[in-house]
């Protein structure tokens, strides 16, 4: 997807071995290849000893179809996939902390409650909300919030997952198709591997 | 089984069963204990260099021409970050490499120790892997593993970093533990559908090229390179580091392309409607404006490399798989043809665009002393080369005949290459006749290492052409800065032959065209190492020459 820079985003997917330095393996590769990354999420996978990671990644599109092929050259990373044109659901998560003297505090309450978001904490003067969902939701959120006086807001890096079905979903993953640019896959056979 | 073993010993039973019997290296504090068991594993031969870049160059020169995964041992600080630049010239040019470092006591790293660098943290981007090792127990499959890393697939360096009191540590050595390494893959056949596309615009193909790069030299398919070609007759180019993977006296032989490379292989890639690209990156020497680069050809890129596809030259079917297996799949699709317009066109450029033509002269020049090296040793030479118009002119005037005898810095452009990766080279061919033809700049960064010849009594042969000049530099400031020369000139050149002779190895001048096959013959004859100084005319500029980042459009032939 384009942003309005004329740069490209990419979602990428990586199951790492859960080893010291792998984060600076991964950074230092995106930083001496001119990869930028917009958000990172890491953290625990489904199998022992894995992590999971979830990259949205930005830059010149040549460029950026390249990440998923590179990180692959990594003896650390053991799966990876550019999810990018994949039919994906996906999701952020944040923390805003907003003010909410008794004045105001029925307005935020109401916002929270349109949009779904769980208050988690609550003080005299503020309260703090959680909200997970597309990036836009969490915008447009903050957006609305921002009279009231933003006190804090901590958002996450993108999780994503492959879909389950083949049903296309609503706007929670801003899946977006793109048949004239082809996810760049390119089938290996694998002769040894590295495991022996 | 399992042994109960000194980290120390670890390590030298590991390198053995990984079939090591030599090793370049420096020791220093850390790495002691390690030096401290060698003299009870006398099948270890360590070769004592001069200096860290010398160790690591020279494994590299004995990993290029042997096959083998050459080893170069540094210690803590200075002496492992003195290795950096042999480590990445190794990185650039696939060269398989395992480089031992001693590194502080486990309870000192952090501390800014004394002689303490976080080298892993500074080989990141240089070394294929690496590995700091925290247990004496870990270190014997760690090692395995290095090596599985470092030969396998696309072949690089792979440093492991051992801390002083891990090396001191007992600990459990079981040489067949299994590796075990869920994150790499190691391609071997290709998928035959990428084969079956490759073919079919292969026999479609009127005008094909070949490009010959040095993955073919890495997977030694030298012999499927020349059945394929034949078979199918297509002219091959091949790349700065392809050169000796064809034999250049072979009638498809077409020379090598790109900035310095010959006219008429520049042109043949240029014309040609199909490039069959095995094992090159599609560097920048050769591509130039990759928007203007053989614009008229579909092409086919076999790498093992899956990063390589499509990175600087978007490709129409690409392979990935070990070119071994790639030309074993491929020969049997490709059909017997003859290509007859397309090979009387390719002899045609040659004639047209001779390229290697030496100028009219009474001076003696670089080609001259190339020209005079290829004639006497008739092609059979290993050959090394340090970076800049030497290298150039020896890439284009030796005539290699001997499958991968040409062992230069290509991707990392590293000068004083030349002088220890002739050690490296001569050490693992103890029998062949090894030529270092030099620059007089890198020979002067590396030259400490004569020491290094002697004492191994090495016959390394070193050819200096010597212009007291930085050549390729000079030419640079003449075409782009204007003729603004600035820190060109050597004026403090010291005398070469008294400087052989300082180290007790024969020196011979050469200063006129009438002397060249005398002289060489006469180091060829000695038994033992000689230098050289053939002291050329001041500066030749060097052709043909395409601009960086332009095409074969903008290319210099020959001015004069």
């Amino acid at each position: 997807m384009a942003s309005s820079t004329g740069t490209f985003q990419r979602t990428i997917s990586a199951l790492v071995q859960d080893k010291p330095g792998v984060l600076a393996r991964i950074s230092g590769l995106f930083r001496r290849r001119g990869f930028n990354i917009a958000s990172l999420a890491v953290g625990r996978s489904e199998r022992p000893g894995m992590s999971r990671m979830t990259f949205v990644v930005e830059g010149p599109d040549t460029v950026v179809r390249h990440v998923a092929a590179q990180l692959d050259r990594l003896i650390d990373v053991v799966e990876v996939h550019d999810i990018t044109d994949q039919n994906i659901v996906w999701r952020e998560l944040a923390l805003i902390k907003v003010a909410a003297p008794a004045s105001s505090r029925g307005d935020v309450l109401e916002l929270a409650n349109v949009y779904r978001a769980n208050v988690i904490d609550i003080g005299v003067e503020s309260l703090t909300m959680e909200i997970s969902g597309g990036r836009q939701k969490i915008d447009s959120l903050i957006e609305l919030l921002k009279k009231f006086g933003l006190l804090e807001v901590i958002r996450t890096g993108r999780v994503a997952t492959l879909r389950g079905t083949l049903v296309e979903g609503e706007d929670d993953g801003l899946f977006q198709a793109d048949a004239s640019n082809p996810t760049y896959i390119l089938p290996i056979q694998t002769g040894e591997t590295g495991s022996v | 089984m399992s042994k109960h073993l000194s980290g120390s010993q670890i390590v030298c039973e590991a390198l053995l069963n990984e079939g090591v019997n030599v090793v370049f290296g420096i020791p220093g504090g850390a790495i002691l204990p390690l030096y401290g068991v060698l003299s009870q594993y006398p099948d270890l031969r360590h070769i004592l260099t001069r200096h860290e870049q010398g160790a690591a160059h020279a494994a590299d020169g004995y990993a290029r021409s042997t096959g083998k995964v050459g080893v170069a041992f540094a210690t803590s600080g200075p002496g492992a970050t003195n290795l950096v630049t042999g480590l990445a010239t190794a990185m650039m040019d696939s060269v398989p490499m395992v480089a031992i470092t001693g590194q502080v006591g486990r309870g000192a790293i952090g501390t800014d120790a004394f002689q303490e660098a976080d080298i892993t943290g500074a080989t990141l981007p240089v070394t294929k892997h690496n590995y700091l090792v925290m247990r004496a127990s870990d270190l014997g499959a760690t090692i395995h593993e290095a090596f599985y890393i470092a030969r396998t697939g696309r072949p690089g360096p792979v440093l492991i970093d051992i801390p002083k009191d891990v090396f001191t540590e007992m600990g459990e050595y079981d040489p067949d533990a299994p590796i075990d390494l869920p994150g790499y893959k190691v391609p071997g056949k290709a998928d035959e559908s990428q084969i079956d596309a490759a073919a079919e615009l292969i026999n479609q193909a009127e005008r094909p090229v070949i490009l010959a790069g040095h993955g073919v030299i890495l997977s030694r398919s030298f012999d499927e390179l020349k059945e394929f070609a034949e078979k199918a007759q297509i002219p091959v180019v091949t790349t700065l580091l392809g050169i000796s993977s064809f034999p250049e006296d072979h009638v498809l032989s077409t020379g090598f392309p790109g900035m310095h490379g010959m006219a008429y292989a520049s042109l043949a890639v240029d014309q040609a409607d199909l490039i069959i690209n095995f094992g090159s990156r599609f560097d920048d020497r050769i591509v130039g404006d990759p928007k203007r680069f053989s614009t008229g050809s579909k092409k086919i890129h076999v790498d093992i490399d899956p990063a390589e596809i499509n990175k600087s030259i978007q490709v129409d079917a690409p392979i990935v798989g070990n070119i071994k297996d790639v030309f074993a799949q491929l020969i049997p699709k490709v059909k017997k043809t003859t290509h007859v317009e397309w090979l009387r066109h390719i002899e045609h450029l040659k004639a047209e665009h001779p390229s290697l033509r030496i100028p009219e002269s009474d001076r003696l020049m670089g080609q001259h002393v190339v020209k005079a090296l290829s004639d006497v040793t008739k092609g059979e030479a290993i050959i090394t080369t340090g970076v800049g118009q030497h290298q150039m002119w020896a890439a284009q005037h030796y005539q290699f005949k001997n499958a991968n005898s040409w062992l230069s810095s290509g991707g990392a452009g590293t000068m004083g290459y030349e002088v220890p990766s002739a050690i490296g080279a001569q050490v693992g061919n103890p029998d062949k006749l090894v030529w270092s033809i030099c620059g007089d700049g890198g020979f002067q960064m590396t030259m400490m290492e004569l020491a290094t010849v002697v004492e191994n009594s090495l016959p390394v042969k070193y050819a200096i052409l010597n212009n007291n000049h930085l050549g390729m530099i000079t030419q640079w400031q003449g075409f782009f800065y204007n003729g603004d020369y600035q820190a060109e000139t050597y004026t403090g050149n010291p005398d070469f032959v008294k400087l052989a002779e300082a180290y007790g190895i024969k020196g011979i001048r050469v200063t006129k065209q009438d002397e060249l096959e005398s002289a060489i013959a006469a180091a060829n004859a000695h038994d033992g190492p000689v230098i050289v100084d053939f002291v050329i005319e001041k500066v030749d500029d060097l052709y043909p020459m395409i601009p960086a980042g332009q095409s074969v459009q903008e290319l210099i032939e020959d001015p004069n």
